[in-house]
């Protein structure tokens, strides 16, 4: 029999067409380390269909076993039949700690998983603790990002969604072993969900980029958004918006910063003509690098800045595209 | 009632985030420094409910959970086309996280009866999780759709839906359902003075813990039943931030050099 003698730590393997979400190596290198301080297996499950090679890969960056459900049923993400099928997992190895992606797919599974074990979740950590009593704490921002809360949780498993790019994941070792256990999925019922595919795809991934340059309404019309792009590319980055830009059709959703929109961590983030708003801040607030460019010298954004220029953006933005064009073609 | 769709709209309140203060020493949020107002996700979730009534008919009823200040969220509600409003006020509901809060909401929905819908916004702008609207259809065993940017269609059974997970899809359910949705699905509309002032008089049900004794355990209401504790709050850090302003005719050779420093520049 393949199972388990002690508990672990499980990692839930977010798969979308065969490729793993790189949160999921994420969680693997943090749950390693809890894992080994707890002196508890470290354990990841992997469901979809074709993945079964995915499994191997879990293992390299730090799985000591893999669950793998590798069938037709499970091609498609239906939260409800994966729900179904890592609840009964779930019951029958009893992890001590549960940890998922917080992507939009893992926030709309962990809370149903949660409720169907009756136990607790905690949503968007950035940081997962053991205290001097050996406790799990675990460390999430609320108040649209104004305060950092610390959550412990007394059921059973601990269950907590984490952020991208927030956890490092361990370098790949092709040399690692682990056990990986094939499973069938339990008969899944008909869930009343039907997916009729894909009716767009993002145009820039924000969550991704290591450079972002942002506009705000520091901005007086769509046009100057060129101005911003060219900036981007000149770094290598891509560019970022407030809400209010969106809302006005300057720019579509899929390059907002911000509480309704993507939360970002780039190497480097510079904000132009955006005030800095709760709503924004909660969005760019862990980026490594913040640079501010604003008329308003008291204007919020300064105060998470690491370096700032007060001034007008459109005299400050041109003369910054100027300096770096020159540095390239003294190259 | 009225045939159509019989919809349920779960609203909290909570404070505006704008103004609410916290106290950094105690670690404390000082909830009584800002005025209270819905949750602004859970106004697009009704008025997803408000359009379905308006295109195939309908029945919208609003339940919130908290203390007995939420009525003015609900009278909110009624006067933009809510049909009736329920209150969930108890000190044995207090003190709950998600857990609970979705237990809760759910029992009440089990004691309402029927419903074809629930609708819940994606998240608040004080807790934060997103995770009532997901442990509500789980606790109701109903299937549920997060994140929904676009009702493409809707019959009386069913609903074509825009899913926004990052890329976006179209999903079909089967009704009765649950959706979660986000502020992009529609711009919800102002009320009337005409029905604010008729939602003034209006009669708001009142549920105590003793009313959902039939439909759900008493111990899974609250503290009691919330398995998660905030222990601590801290605040976000901006220690280790340089706050470097550059001044002058220099400014941005400056800002260049630094980039160029810290390998932005190739
Ligand atoms: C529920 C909810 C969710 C929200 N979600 C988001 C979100 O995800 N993302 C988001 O961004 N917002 C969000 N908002 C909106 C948010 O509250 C702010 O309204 C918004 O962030 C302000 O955008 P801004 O900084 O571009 O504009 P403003 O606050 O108007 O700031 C413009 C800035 O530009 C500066 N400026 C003006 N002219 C110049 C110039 N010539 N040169 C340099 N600087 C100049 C001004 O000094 C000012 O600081 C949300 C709000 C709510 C209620
Ligand atoms: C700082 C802090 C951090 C917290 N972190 C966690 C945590 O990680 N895990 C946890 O389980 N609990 C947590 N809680 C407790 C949680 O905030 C409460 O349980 C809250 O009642 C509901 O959660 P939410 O605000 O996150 O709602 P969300 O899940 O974000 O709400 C989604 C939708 O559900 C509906 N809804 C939510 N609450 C109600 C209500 N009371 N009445 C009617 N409809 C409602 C609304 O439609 C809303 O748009 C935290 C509380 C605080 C103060």
């Amino acid at each position: 029999m393949n199972q388990p003698v002690k508990n672990g730590v499980m990692v839930y393997a977010e798969q979308e067409e065969g490729i793993v979400h790189p949160v999921s190596f994420e969680l693997l290198g943090k749950g390693r380390e809890l894992a080994d301080r707890l002196n508890i297996e470290l354990w990841s499950v992997l469901l979809g269909y074709r993945v079964r090679d995915k499994a191997e890969t879990l293992i390299h960056y730090g799985a000591d076993r893999v669950f793998l459900y590798d069938d037709q049923m499970l091609e498609e993400f239906d939260v409800v039949k994966y729900k179904h099928v890592l609840v009964e997992l779930v019951r029958e190895v009893a992890p001590q700690l549960f940890l998922i992606g917080a992507t939009p797919l893992g926030r709309s599974l962990a809370p149903r998983i949660a409720a169907a074990l009756n136990t607790g979740l905690t949503a968007d950590c950035i940081d997962i603790q053991i205290d001097d009593r050996g406790e799990i704490v675990q460390i999430r921002p609320a108040f649209t990002g104004n305060i950092i809360a610390h959550i412990k949780t007394r059921s059973r498993p601990i269950m907590a969604t984490v952020r991208y790019r927030v956890m490092k994941p361990l370098p790949r070792d092709n040399s690692r072993r682990g056990k990986i256990v094939e499973r069938s999925p339990p008969k899944l019922p008909d869930t009343g969900l039907k997916f009729l595919g894909e009716v767009s795809t993002r145009s820039v991934n924000l969550a991704e980029a290591d450079i972002i340059v942002s506009g705000g309404r520091g901005l007086k019309k769509k046009e100057d958004l060129n101005m911003l792009k060219e900036l981007a590319s000149l770094l290598g980055g891509v560019v970022g918006v407030s809400r209010p830009l969106v809302d006005d059709g300057w720019i579509s959703k899929d390059h907002q910063v911000g509480f309704s929109g993507n939360t970002v961590k780039p190497k480097l983030y510079i904000a132009c003509g955006v005030s800095g708003s709760p709503q924004h801040m909660a969005g760019m607030r862990d980026s490594e690098v913040i640079v501010a460019i604003n008329i308003d010298r008291s204007a919020p954004i300064f105060r998470i800045a690491d370096y700032g220029i007060v001034g007008d953006l459109y005299e400050v933005v041109p003369k910054l595209i100027e300096a770096l064009k020159r540095l390239k073609e003294n190259e | 009632m009225n045939s159509g769709l019989r919809i349920i709209v779960l609203i909290k309140q909570v404070p505006d985030i704008g103004k609410v203060k916290f106290n950094v020493e105690e670690g404390r949020i000082d909830r009584s420094s800002a005025s209270l107002e819905t949750n602004p996700f859970d106004l697009n979730a009704l008025e997803t409910a408000i359009q379905f009534k308006e295109h195939i008919g309908g029945y919208v009823t609003v339940v919130s959970m908290g203390p007995p200040q939420a009525e003015s969220s609900l009278r909110d509600a009624l006067a933009r086309g809510a049909d009736r409003a329920i209150l969930l006020t108890d000190k044995f509901f207090a003190g709950a996280d998600t857990l609970a809060t979705s237990y809760t909401l759910a029992t009440a929905i089990r004691k309402i009866g029927f419903f074809d819908l629930i609708i819940c916004g994606e998240k608040t702008v004080d807790g934060d999780t997103g995770q009532v609207g997901p442990e509500v259809a789980e606790h109701l065993n109903i299937p549920h759709v997060a994140y929904v940017c676009e009702i493409r269609s809707a019959t009386l059974d069913r609903l074509l839906v825009v899913s926004d997970m990052g890329d976006k899809y179209l999903i079909e359910v089967k009704l009765p359902a649950l959706i979660t949705v986000t502020k992009d699905i529609n711009t919800p509309r102002l009320p009337t003075l005409r029905n604010v002032l008729k939602a003034k008089k209006a009669n708001i049900e009142v549920w105590s813990a003793d009313d959902l004794a039939d439909y759900g355990e008493l111990c899974r209401f609250g503290l009691q039943g919330s398995m998660t504790t905030v222990f601590k709050i801290v605040f976000p850090s901006e220690e280790g931030r340089r706050g470097l302003i550059f001044h002058g005719e220099d400014a941005v050779e400056k800002l260049v050099e630094v980039l160029r420093e810290r390998g932005f520049i190739a």
